[in-house]
């Protein structure tokens, strides 16, 4: 029996961990399954330092390899390109030469100053991951893999110019306002501050809101996909205003599942922000302005 | 928007309130378990009910009641920082995540005030922050609530701060600046309700609004009661922000509203030192804004004020505050050109109620306001307004109360030209008001420039004004009458020669009264002048040998004057009853009775039972009076009554011989008198002047008056002559001469005196 069950299970075990692992940052990662795992942290240029330890054979069995290896690998996947990868990071360490494996071992492993130029990334079309892939290479025989996963996360020093973001607009004789929001540039975790003031009103406003859409655009010429999404519909105003009324906006961005902008990440996809400027009539008609903003990560915010 | 049922309404309250149990009872189970994070979720679904559209604003109170409550048990347990964690500045952050805006600005609010009460941040910024994010409601109910509540909520924090001098004067003003501002937006919201829906819902708009006017009031109420408001702050800020916000606003409700209310929760004294910068708004609000009514509550306020101390009263003096009162009803009444002249009047009355609170002393303020008030009255077209001509009553009464005096009132030079635009009905009835006030104050007017003032003033009365017409109510009449005549009792000088004077101009005046008026008035003077007469008597002493303007006997002449007016009429009983009361005098009794028979002879009203009665007294009377002579000559001047010339007239010859025979039967006594007691020769005379009433009756062709008779008569002066000196002997030589030219003048005279033998 114990036969049986052995002939489906890999012959043998690996773990792969981070040296600094207990201190560093865990932060959620979604799974292919739908399930929520933590895996640790990183940022381009640091060194990932480690050990794979790979756990004896059951019933001392020996296990003959071609040699061991460790690669990091960052990937896009393209979910209606299924199946294609491309990586556009590939690292190798050698951690073993060809030979047997009978009792437990462990590799030290590091890379040093990794390029990771691109953020992890979960998004409707797209996927941009980061792994450490650990592979016994043998003859004849399936290889032994294991994967694990990490996140990477880029942190950008606030930008020297930060325009507020001011347009006047309308509908002739109708309605005009004008809007204004503090900055067109935003951390994660930031407020977004501004007003809206009306210069016309002759339609009668039934409420007003702010929302965030993410506009998530993959592959490149006909092959291009956009996939917008609304993350968030915060209320500015209820009831109608009159003319000079100007009304507040003080949107926090922290509860929302935000990343930064993303542009052309190695030509395969982009995710960029918008904030649509939404004024409801009574008759559920809709007046609508969009303006992008640039969404970056910062240190100290986070 | 249809018009809703009130069955759907109660509907949709029940559901809501549902809702909000339903959420409460979860949100008390968060707080029981002290778990913040559906703490938030529930109470912002609780509060989502709070934004239908549904209700009107009574429903939506209760419902916001509710809610209201839920949300003091929330705040508790935001205060309560162990047993949720989270540091306030968090909460602060935490509860603006909530999507919808009302809930998340109920819940802002809240925290918020926590968030004050801990001074972990300074108060200003916060306040200011809460009152900038409530913007973001426009919905007018909503948004009046929501205000409200932040103004509820924040109020004992308020009323803290702004007591509080431990810092500077900026604290205070950062709560005022933060319920100003609160206040200006929930003005604007409230005037923004009457804009929505279709007009034809307007009133029930109105109603509606209404309804809320204490949310937006209690604003003000609260400034009030901050305890820093002293008056530099209040004028400074205060009362020009509130004014401009009531002026800007241009809605006739808020600024009706705000007016008044500004009034009421202020102090007096804050009034009174900005009564200017008040005042000045006055003029600026609607035309159709009821600021009649605001502005006599100001003054009210102002006069109880005034009567409350008199160090107080300095103050009123040192702001002017009449003048300024004066000008700025002068310029309400200029701007609202629409007002009706009840309203202009109306105001008039309010201000004439305060001078003569505040400045009893100061007549002429109470001429200037009449006078404002004849210029007004002037500009319009006679006053047809019932209720205007209430209130001018009323303005014209006024001083008349306050003085006690009703002297003081005719000084008044604008007084007569108010009641110059009154109509004749009202008139009257100021007359009358005007003579109670007399009558009630026992006020004697003592001078006759007075007394023509006044009975300028009650023309109403004494005389039929032009283009009276209207049906006269015969009681009405005959009380104002003999108001009037009670009147004239009050006119009272002791100086004869006054007296005189003052009763003479009351019967120019009364002169005009008419037929319908003088049975009335007339008495009243005759008695006035018979008390003059008795005076008169009384100090005869005095005045002997100067030259007295006031002798009984131009009295008894102006008395005649009258009573012959009064005969003129359908009154004759009652003239002669005046006779009667004049002839009751001893030495002009003579007089009277002469003019009396006078009168009597030329009336020829009389049924012929009253005339008996009438002269049958007379010549009792007549032979009733002191001296013999007196009693003779009336007599025989008596006879007139029974021979009356024209055609008509009464030719009773037996009578006449009656009354002549009497008269020579006195003579004859007086003559037996006049021989005991050696005295003058009057009889002698007597006989004579009856010789003459003989030839008089003779010619005239009495019958009963014989030829022979006066024979005898003239024989009878001869015999008595003889014994005589010839006093009365040119009197009696013309008699005879009349004869004896008569005899010879031949025709039917001469025959008739053919027969006498002289």
């Amino acid at each position: 029996m114990n036969y049986l069950v052995g002939a489906f299970k890999p012959p043998c075990n690996i773990f792969i961990s981070f040296t600094d692992g207990r201190s560093r940052k865990q932060v959620p990662l979604k799974k292919e399954n739908g399930k929520t795992v933590m895996v640790a942290l990183f940022q381009s240029q640091e060194n990932i330092v480690g050990e794979v330890v790979v756990i004896e054979p059951i019933h001392g069995k020996k296990v003959e390899h071609n040699g061991v290896k460790i690669e990091l690998l960052g990937q896009i996947e393209l979910y209606f390109d299924r199946g294609n990868f491309y990586d556009f990071t590939s690292l190798v360490r050698e951690l073993d030469v060809p030979g047997e494996l009978y009792e437990r071992k462990t590799y030290p492993f590091e890379f040093s100053t990794v390029e990771m130029p691109y953020e992890s990334y979960n998004g409707v079309n797209v996927r941009l991951r980061y792994i450490l892939k650990v592979t016994i290479s043998r003859n004849y025989v399936s290889n032994i893999v294991e994967y694990q996963d990490f996140v990477v996360r880029n942190y950008t020093p606030p930008p020297s110019i930060n325009n507020s973001i001011k347009m006047e607009v309308g509908i002739e004789d109708c309605l005009h306002i004008e809007f204004e929001y503090s900055k067109s540039k935003y951390h994660l975790k930031d407020v977004i501050i501004g007003k809206i003031y009306f210069l016309l009103v002759r339609i009668k406003l039934k409420n007003m809101e702010l929302e965030i859409r993410r506009r998530e655009s993959t592959g490149s010429g006909p092959n291009t996909y956009v996939e917008t999404e609304t993350l968030a519909k915060f209320e500015l105003m209820d009831g109608a205003p009159v003319r000079g009324e100007s009304i507040p906006i003080r949107l926090f961005l922290s509860p929302y599942e935000l990343t930064p902008t993303y542009r052309n990440i190695n030509n395969k996809f982009s995710v960029k922000y918008y904030l649509n400027l939404v004024l409801v009539d009574e008759e559920d008609r809709r007046y609508f302005k969009q303006q992008e903003i640039t969404m970056y990560r910062n240190l100290e915010a986070s | 928007m249809l018009l809703i049922g009130a069955e759907d309404e109660e509907k949709w309250l029940a559901e809501g309130i549902a809702g909000i149990q339903h959420n409460a009872f979860y949100l008390h189970r968060a707080l029981d378990s002290n778990n913040l994070r559906d703490a938030l979720k529930y109470s912002a679904q609780m509060l989502s009910e709070l934004r239908t559209s549904k209700l009107s604003p009574q429903k939506y109170y209760e419902l916001y009641m509710r809610a209201f409550d839920e949300l003091r048990i929330l705040e508790m347990f935001f205060k309560d920082e162990s047993k949720h964690g989270v540091s306030v500045v968090d909460l602060y952050e935490l509860v603006q995540h909530a999507g919808n805006i009302l809930p998340r600005l109920y819940l802002l609010c809240t925290v918020g005030s926590v968030y004050i009460k801990s001074k972990e941040a300074p108060a200003k910024e916060l306040l200011q922050d809460l009152v900038e994010m409530c913007h973001g409601v426009q919905h007018p109910i909503r948004g009046l609530f929501l205000r409200s509540y932040l103004a509820q909520i924040s109020r004992d924090k308020l009323l803290d701060i702004g007591s509080d001098y431990e810092g500077d004067a900026d604290t205070v003003m950062d709560a005022v600046e933060f319920i100003l501002e609160n206040f200006t937006e929930m003005n604007k919201l409230w005037v923004r309700m009457q804009l929505e829906g279709p007009g034809r819902v307007r009133e029930k708009r109105e109603k509606e609004r209404s309804a809320l006017q204490e949310l937006v009031g209690k604003n003000l109420h609260v400034l009030s009661q901050i305890e820093g408001v002293d008056l530099e702050i209040y004028k400074e800020t205060v009362l020009p922000r509130v004014l401009e916000q009531v002026v800007n606003c241009k809605d006739d409700l808020s600024q009706y509203y705000l007016m008044d209310c500004i009034i009421q929760v202020f102090p007096d004294e804050y009034h009174l030192q900005t009564l200017e910068m008040l005042l000045a708004a006055c003029p600026q609000v609607q035309p159709t804004v009821d600021i009649k009514t605001v502005l006599s509550r100001l003054m009210d306020r102002l006069s109880k004020y005034a009567a409350s101390s008199a160090d107080v009263l300095t103050e009123f003096l040192q702001v002017e505050a009449f003048t300024k009162l004066s000008n700025a009803i002068e310029k309400v009444i200029e701007v609202q050109v629409d007002m009706p002249a009840v309203g202009a009047i109306t105001l008039y009355v309010s201000l004439l109620t305060f001078t003569l609170r505040v400045h009893p002393d100061r007549l002429d303020y109470v001429d200037q306001v009449l006078g404002a008030c004849v210029k007004k009255l002037s500009s319009i077209p006679k006053l047809e307004d019932s209720r205007a001509t209430k209130q001018v009553v009323a303005l014209l009464s006024a001083p008349l109360e306050k003085y006690n005096d009703t002297v003081t009132a005719l000084k008044i030079s604008n007084y007569p030209r108010v009641m110059d635009h009154l109509d004749n009905g009202t008139n009257k009835v100021m007359a009358m008001v005007i003579i109670e006030s007399i009558m009630k104050n026992n006020t004697c007017i003592s001078t006759a420039d007075k007394v023509e003032v006044l009975f300028e003033l009650i023309k109403g009365l004494i005389k039929d004004l032009d283009g009276a017409t209207d049906e006269l109510d015969e009681e009405d009449f005959k009380d104002e009458q003999n108001s009037v005549a009670k009147l004239i009792h009050m006119l009272y000088n002791n100086e004869p020669e006054e007296m005189l004077k003052i009763i003479c101009i009351v019967w120019k005046h009364t002169m005009a009264g008419g037929p319908k008026r003088l049975p009335f008035t007339v008495p009243s003077l005759v008695f006035s002048a018979l008390r003059l007469v008795r005076q008169l008597q009384g100090q005869e002493g005095d005045i002997v040998g100067e030259e007295v303007p006031a002798t009984p006997k131009k009295i008894f002449q102006l008395l005649s004057q009258m009573i012959e007016a009064l005969s003129a009429v359908p009154s004759p009983e009652l003239a002669l009853r005046l006779y009667l009361q004049c002839a009751e005098n001893s030495k002009a009794q003579v007089t009277a009775i002469h003019l009396i028979i006078g009168a009597l002879q030329r009336m020829n009203v009389f049924s012929v039972e009253n005339r008996d009665t009438l002269t049958h007294k007379t010549t009792g009377y007549s032979a009733r009076l002191l001296k013999k002579p007196d009693q003779c000559r009336a007599v025989y001047a008596c006879s007139h009554l029974f021979w009356v010339d024209g055609q008509d007239g009464i030719r009773d010859g037996e009578r006449v011989l009656l009354c002549l025979k009497r008269a020579l039967r006195i003579a004859n006594a007086a003559q037996q008198m006049a021989s005991i007691a050696r005295d003058s020769s009057g009889p002698v005379t007597l006989f004579v002047e009856i010789l003459n009433k003989y030839l008089y009756y003779f010619e005239k062709g009495n019958k009963q008056i014989t030829a022979a008779a006066i024979q005898h008569l003239i024989e009878l002066i001869n015999t008595e002559m003889q014994g005589d000196s010839a006093t009365s002997d040119a009197f009696l030589a013309s008699t005879l001469r009349y004869i004896q030219f008569q005899k010879q003048r031949g025709g039917v005279m001469g025959a008739k005196f053919e027969s006498i033998k002289l």
